[in-house]
């Protein structure tokens, strides 16, 4: 890549990122860090994580051509990038890997981690597992009761699942908790940050986990149509699949990058997830970023109907590309996500994740007003069969 | 000389620690912050805590978490938390008053105003929980232009080289942590405590506070010979959740400080 080489050496993206957190985890934090940086210079370490990949998460995965979507949008056409065919189902095993691969390293014998759709937790849970580790998944009561077959799936595969009822029982205050227990526990436990959000290391290495996403993305596409893409789409709850497809991308300036937030409700209604189309810039969670908060300064509660997306905050590298332009930030509502969610079970045989039906609904609204030559990425996060209990529910289906 | 450098040379002849209780402002509830905030200082407490709520207090248990969340619903603005201040100065001018929470409800405001409005209001210091001082020179610069310490924290977990900065950063005092974890936490090797609190004083060269994990005048008394100053938060959080009314939170906040007062002043002096 060329000159785009940010974080600086303190974790900062411009005004954003650094690391907002009590006293107690400083130390912890410098540690990771460095366990970090040595980890990505040994080949021994690089080549573990590759082979996990390739026969755990089953990568490289496909970048797939949404033919018959494409057509009768009647307008560029739509690649999906299949991280939902991810062993877990989801983008989210790709950091999860990393991070148990690095814990390990470490000598951490316990793992916690916060879940807001389960997926995360999910992919955490079984890389426990796999390398024969404790783990501890904090996840809001309120989305306990809504992903309630992944909190199932987490205690299949060992995880205890801690129910967070403080705040807004919500992604936000499991991460809260799961800070809690962090400062509590910091010298036999590995946090596992779920997005790229958090104090510096996190956002850094989250991405890093993550580019694996459109290092392919980038092969595959100049593969099958011989260029790059005009246009990457992906949702954005913290950030963590949006920032893995477009990172390798970021010097390709005439790729257009484009992250859609929860819409929920409507913006002008308040109930939505939606930082950066209508927060300020503030500080939670251990880094500066843009964020829904009122005036004085308390984290605003917010909505969506994907409890992935359903968070206030969002990773800071995110707040950098969208000040410096280099990335637009739009919403999606609800209805919008659920119509593109049915759209693409209909029309390609694919379930997405309702996270994933924000970024495919801006990609539908989008392709029509471009040429049949170009092409749009668009990040397909994560599979939807959590989701299908939400689903019916909106429909008056008891499942 | 600011307030908190007098009460500590105060103390330094009386040869002995400073009582610092915490309260959330706002909590049990409005009009009981002031009374609450006077009571303190009548039973005994030679400088108070008044935390800020915020919506997200990562590095706070259940005890103060609640309250936080208690004062929010009812209102609480940081505005309103500095008002309170000035009307506590009203009749009391010689009690430092720390303010303690998060940095985001600051931000918001703006470090400008702010202080400002802190330094009008008769605020001494300001302890934000999660801004380190890598992070907050603009902010540790801001306040001590208007006259206001800024307090850092250090933990059993901080090196030499964060001592190092905290000692180029901080003034008024240093708050060590003592236990990893969150307020309300228990804490058993007080006597590890007191050691690496015996070696920063010395190595800081500014008064060293002990907080977390103290909740009664046994603790109090145990460890206020090897201290500056003793912080007890969740432990009156907690009896003033319990209060029905500003009466009975204002007998209940005496009731429960009274002893803690009486172990400061008897505490055996250890060498600072
Ligand atoms: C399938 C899927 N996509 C997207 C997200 C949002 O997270 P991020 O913005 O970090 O990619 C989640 C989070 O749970 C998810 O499960």
């Amino acid at each position: 890549m060329g000159t785009y080489a940010l974080p600086d050496a303190s974790g900062h993206y411009g005004p954003y990122g650094g690391r907002f957190v009590a006293e107690t985890l400083i130390p912890a934090l410098e540690e990771l860090e460095h366990a970090y940086q040595e980890a990505q210079r040994d080949p021994e370490f690089r080549a573990e994580l590759h082979s996990e990949l390739r026969q755990f998460v089953g990568r490289p995965n496909p970048l797939y051509h949404a033919e018959r979507v494409s057509k009768e949008l009647g307008g560029a056409q739509i690649y999906l990038k299949r991280e939902d065919l991810n062993h877990t189902g989801a983008h989210k095993i790709n950091n999860a890997v990393g991070q148990a691969l690095l814990a390990r390293r470490m000598g951490k014998k316990r793992v916690i981690a916060e879940t807001g759709a389960g997926q995360h937790g999910v992919a955490t849970a079984t890389v426990a597992t796999r390398y024969g580790m404790e783990c501890l998944v904090y996840m809001g009561e309120e989305d306990i009761q809504r992903q309630s077959s992944n909190v199932f799936r987490m205690r299949l595969l060992g995880a205890r699942v801690t129910a967070v009822s403080s705040g807004t029982r919500t992604l936000k205050d499991a991460l809260n908790e799961a800070m809690r227990d962090w400062v509590t526990n910091v010298e036999s436990t590995f946090y596992v940050i779920g997005t790229v959000a958090g104090p510096h290391p996190y956002p850094v290495m989250v991405r890093d986990f993550h580019r694996v996403i459109g290092d392919e993305a980038r092969v595959q596409c100049l593969e099958l149509t011989g260029r790059l893409p005009d246009c990457l789409i992906a949702c954005v709850g913290g950030g963590s699949n949006a920032i893995g497809l477009f990172y390798p991308f970021i010097e390709d300036k005439a790729v257009r990058m484009i992250g859609v937030e929860a819409g929920g409700l409507g913006l002008s209604t308040g109930q939505h997830a939606a930082p950066l189309t209508t927060g300020r810039p503030g500080v939670l969670h251990g880094n500066r970023t843009y964020l829904m908060e009122d005036e004085d300064g308390q984290i605003l509660p917010t909505h969506s109907i994907s409890a992935g997306l359903d968070y206030p905050g969002v990773g800071p590298e995110h707040a950098y590309l969208k000040d410096s332009g280099r990335a637009e930030y739009v919403a999606a509502t609800d209805a919008e996500a659920l119509a593109a969610f049915h759209r693409l079970c209909r029309t390609e045989g694919i379930i997405p994740a309702l996270e994933t039906a924000h970024a495919l609904a801006h990609a539908f609204r989008l392709a029509p007003t471009m040429r049949s030559d170009q092409t749009i990425i668009v990040n397909l996060s994560g599979r939807g069969d959590k989701d299908i209990h939400t689903v019916a529910a909106l429909e008056g289906i008891h499942l | 000389m600011s307030r908190l450098a007098g009460l500590f040379a105060q103390l330094q002849n009386a040869g002995r620690a400073a009582l610092i209780p915490f309260m959330t402002a706002g909590d049990p509830s409005l009009a009981a912050t002031v009374p609450l905030m006077h009571a303190l200082v009548a039973a005994g407490a030679d400088a108070i805590e008044l935390g800020m709520p915020f919506s997200d207090p990562m590095a706070d248990g259940p005890s103060i978490q609640r309250a936080s969340e208690r004062a929010l619903a009812r209102g609480v603005k940081l505005r309103m938390v500095l008002e309170w201040v000035r009307e506590f100065r009203m009749t009391n001018s010689h009690t430092p008053i720390i303010l303690m929470g998060y940095l985001n409800p600051v931000e918001a405001m703006g470090i400008t105003p702010f202080a400002e409005a802190a330094a009008t209001a008769g605020v001494d210091g300001v302890i934000l929980v999660d801004l380190t001082p890598e992070e907050g020179r603009g902010e540790a610069v801001a306040l001590q232009q208007r006259g206001i310490d800024p307090i850092f924290l250090l933990a059993p977990t901080s090196g030499q080289e964060r001592v190092v900065i905290v000692r180029s950063m901080g003034s008024g005092f240093v708050y060590y942590v003592s236990l990893r974890g969150i307020t309300g936490a228990a804490q058993a090797d007080w006597a590890a405590v007191l050691q690496r609190v015996q070696d920063l004083r010395q190595q800081l060269g500014l008064p060293v506070a002990i907080g977390f994990g103290i909740r009664d005048a046994a603790t109090v008394a145990q460890v206020a010979g090897g201290a500056d100053a003793v912080v007890v938060g969740s432990a009156l959080v907690d009896q003033l959740a319990e209060c029905a009314t500003d009466q009975e939170a204002v007998a209940t906040a005496i009731r429960f400080i009274k002893p803690l007062a009486q172990a400061v002043r008897t505490a055996e002096r250890r060498s600072a």
